[in-house]
């Protein structure tokens, strides 16, 4: 520690160039860390998958409808635990943009199949007794300030007729990743209302099997026992249905990537140039302090110090900064599924800031290391 | 005593045999010095003068093991010092050498105090000792009121009084001064000669010192005279040997 004072001292002799590098660090990471938030919320589906859960879909596509007849089939199938359906309802509240995911669903199944969800047992029981009742998640409730109690109005195209229904219970995610955007109602409402040719389907069955193991052989009895019927299936794991997804919305991670490399190049470019000039500027001093004894390692290892210190203060205030952007709430309005930096993101953010401090420092290290005594001495 | 006939003397604490300097520069060689010989007691005061190019500095920077000779060699305080590796000169350099530069080589942005602490911060001495250390150096150079004045605040003499201090404050075995006066107007010249002049008379502290300055070199007990490369005579008021 008897040298910080000599790489604080050092660090502080130009403060404007200083404050412009920390600040490009911190900008770099506030980027970094706001991307991999957008990242984590399109693989959020990816992230909160649960390893013991299949989704059934219509082989034609998930638009097309299942039978539910095929319940009972399906939950006899050894190693299913638990069987739930739900149909997608599409519904517009207010105005077009306020999309949110609206399920109807197999309320009898729900918590068993999804037990990551948070929800009040009176709430629970105020929802199944109300065939108009409703569940939201605690995002979207806050988006739109619900309360329970409230009445909801939405239109769907999928599904004409009014449709109302009385907020009964807010439910909350276990895990910060878990989405608690979404809104739901019983299925058996859904299912009343509908016209005698379209009573009895549902857009998909999710279930729970005892052993993850055992996915391929159970995901394969299903579609081989559905197979030549007019609703054959197609069975996956939760975490390839969610890439699916993912996969149709483009290749974000090749953007975000893409982004993430142009910015921290940048970067690099910015910081090593800086080191480079605070380095050349200060050749007398590199004689000096050889000429009295330092360590060629020395000078090396103090460069590459106010290269790390810059690069992890700036660091460290750039994600700090996305961390508070993300708790101050989501600037989508809920249209993101999560919006949260994760530790893990974090501390990879922190990993490339010390990348990019070392990266840019280690040449100009590397050269005031190498610098000879005496021709320092000559260039004076 | 200074001899530069090539006599070995086991007093000696500088022995420099047949030193040899060349430079390689556009493929053209230049001989810098020439097989010279020089010998320098404790508490001896050298002073190098010549023209631009007769070597001197080369001189002083292979006496302090800043660059390796072509041939010949240097021993001081019984240290061979031209075989030492690269690692090991370093630290040689630390425990017997103060160097004291022209252009006084502060670093601007540390205060008095910690410029000369920077010799100190190498050893294991602890806080306070170094404390201890600083301020007698500081008190010696006349500065123990400027100690946290930083070197934009001290004229050109103070600051090489600070450089001095920085020399001197790990006890080394020699000093060896380049053109210490050379940025300085004769008043503060004076003053620095009369503090190095103290060093040696009251310290017992050997100076080897390169100046251009003849009323500077005038100040030192030996006077030497370097003509490319070779040391050619000696000043008239000192007992040398003959001039190898």
């Amino acid at each position: 520690m008897k040298y910080a004072g000599l790489i604080l001292a050092n660090l502080l002799r130009r403060r404007t160039r200083l404050l412009l590098t920390l600040g490009s660090f911190a900008v770099a990471l506030f980027l970094f860390g706001v991307l991999m938030v957008i990242r984590a919320s399109f693989n959020q589906g990816l992230e909160v998958a649960g390893a013991d859960r299949l989704i059934v879909i219509n082989r034609v596509a998930i638009i097309q409808p299942l039978p539910l007849s095929y319940y009972q089939q399906i939950a006899r199938i050894p190693g299913v635990t638990v069987v739930a359906f739900a149909n997608w309802f599409g519904g517009v509240y207010q105005d077009e943009r306020n999309f949110f995911p609206q399920m109807a669903i197999d309320v009898a199944h729900q918590r068993q199949t999804y037990p990551e969800f948070i929800i009040d047992n009176a709430e629970w029981q105020d929802f199944l007794k109300d065939r108009e009742g409703a569940f939201a998640g605690a995002a979207l409730a806050k988006r739109f300030g619900w309360k329970i109690g409230d009445r909801i109005p939405l239109r769907s195209s999928i599904y004409p007729g009014k449709w109302e229904f009385n907020l009964r219970g807010i439910y909350h995610g276990s895990r910060p990743q878990d989405d608690e955007t979404q809104f739901w109602f019983q299925w058996d409402r859904l299912d009343e209302q509908l016209p005698p040719g379209r009573k009895g389907y549902v857009g998909w069955y999710v279930l729970r099997i005892a052993d993850p193991a055992d996915a391929v052989r159970i995901a394969k009895t299903i579609d081989d026992t559905f197979a030549n019927s007019p609703w054959e299936t197609t069975t996956e794991t939760e975490s390839a249905f969610a890439a699916g997804w993912i996969r149709q919305m483009g290749n974000i991670q090749f953007l975000i990537l893409t982004i993430g490399s142009v910015v921290f190049f940048t970067l690099l470019l910015v910081t090593g140039n800086t080191m480079a000039i605070a380095v050349r500027e200060r050749t007398a001093e590199w004689a000096l302090l050889k000429a009295i004894g330092y360590p060629d390692a020395f000078v090396l290892a103090l460069v590459l110090a106010e290269s790390l210190s810059i690069a992890v203060v700036g660091g460290s205030l750039g994600l700090l900064m996305a961390k508070i952007f993300t708790l101050s709430g989501d600037p989508t309005r809920g249209l993101l599924p999560s919006f949260y930096l994760s530790p893990n993101s974090i501390l990879i953010g922190m990993g490339l800031a010390f990348a990019v401090g070392f990266a840019s420092g280690i040449l100009p290290a590397a050269g005031a290391m190498r610098l000879r005594v005496v021709d320092a001495l000559r260039r004076i | 005593m200074v001899r530069v006939d090539g006599e070995p003397s086991a007093s000696s604490l500088v022995q420099v045999r047949g030193l040899d300097k060349r430079y390689r520069r556009g493929g053209e060689e230049i001989h810098v010095l020439q097989g010279l010989n020089l010998e320098v007691d404790q508490g001896d005061f050298v002073a190098f003068m010549g023209p631009s190019g007769s070597g001197k500095t080369t001189l002083l920077n292979l006496l302090g093991g800043l660059d390796l000779p072509s041939a010949g060699s240097i021993t001081v305080a019984g240290d061979e010092i031209t075989h030492m590796s690269r690692k090991k000169l370093t630290r040689w350099r630390a425990r017997h050498v103060g160097f004291v530069f022209q252009a006084y080589n502060l670093i601007p942005v540390l205060t008095a105090y910690q410029n000369v602490e920077l010799p100190l911060l190498l050893t294991h001495l602890s806080g306070s000792e170094r404390r201890a250390h600083i301020e007698t150096a500081l008190q010696l150079v006349g500065l123990a009121d400027r100690m946290h004045h930083y070197p934009r605040q001290l004229s050109g003499g103070q600051e090489q009084r600070v450089a001095i201090a920085r020399a001197i404050v790990s006890d080394p075995t020699f000093l060896l001064c380049d053109e210490p006066t050379g940025d300085l107007d004769r008043r503060s010249a004076d003053g620095i000669m009369n503090l190095i002049g103290q060093l040696v008379s009251e310290f017992h502290k050997t100076v080897l010192m390169v100046t251009h300055d003849p009323v500077v070199a005038q100040r030192a007990d030996v006077l030497l005279h370097l003509d490319k490369g070779v040391l050619v005579e000696s000043g008239p008021h000192m007992p040398l040997g003959a001039v190898s």
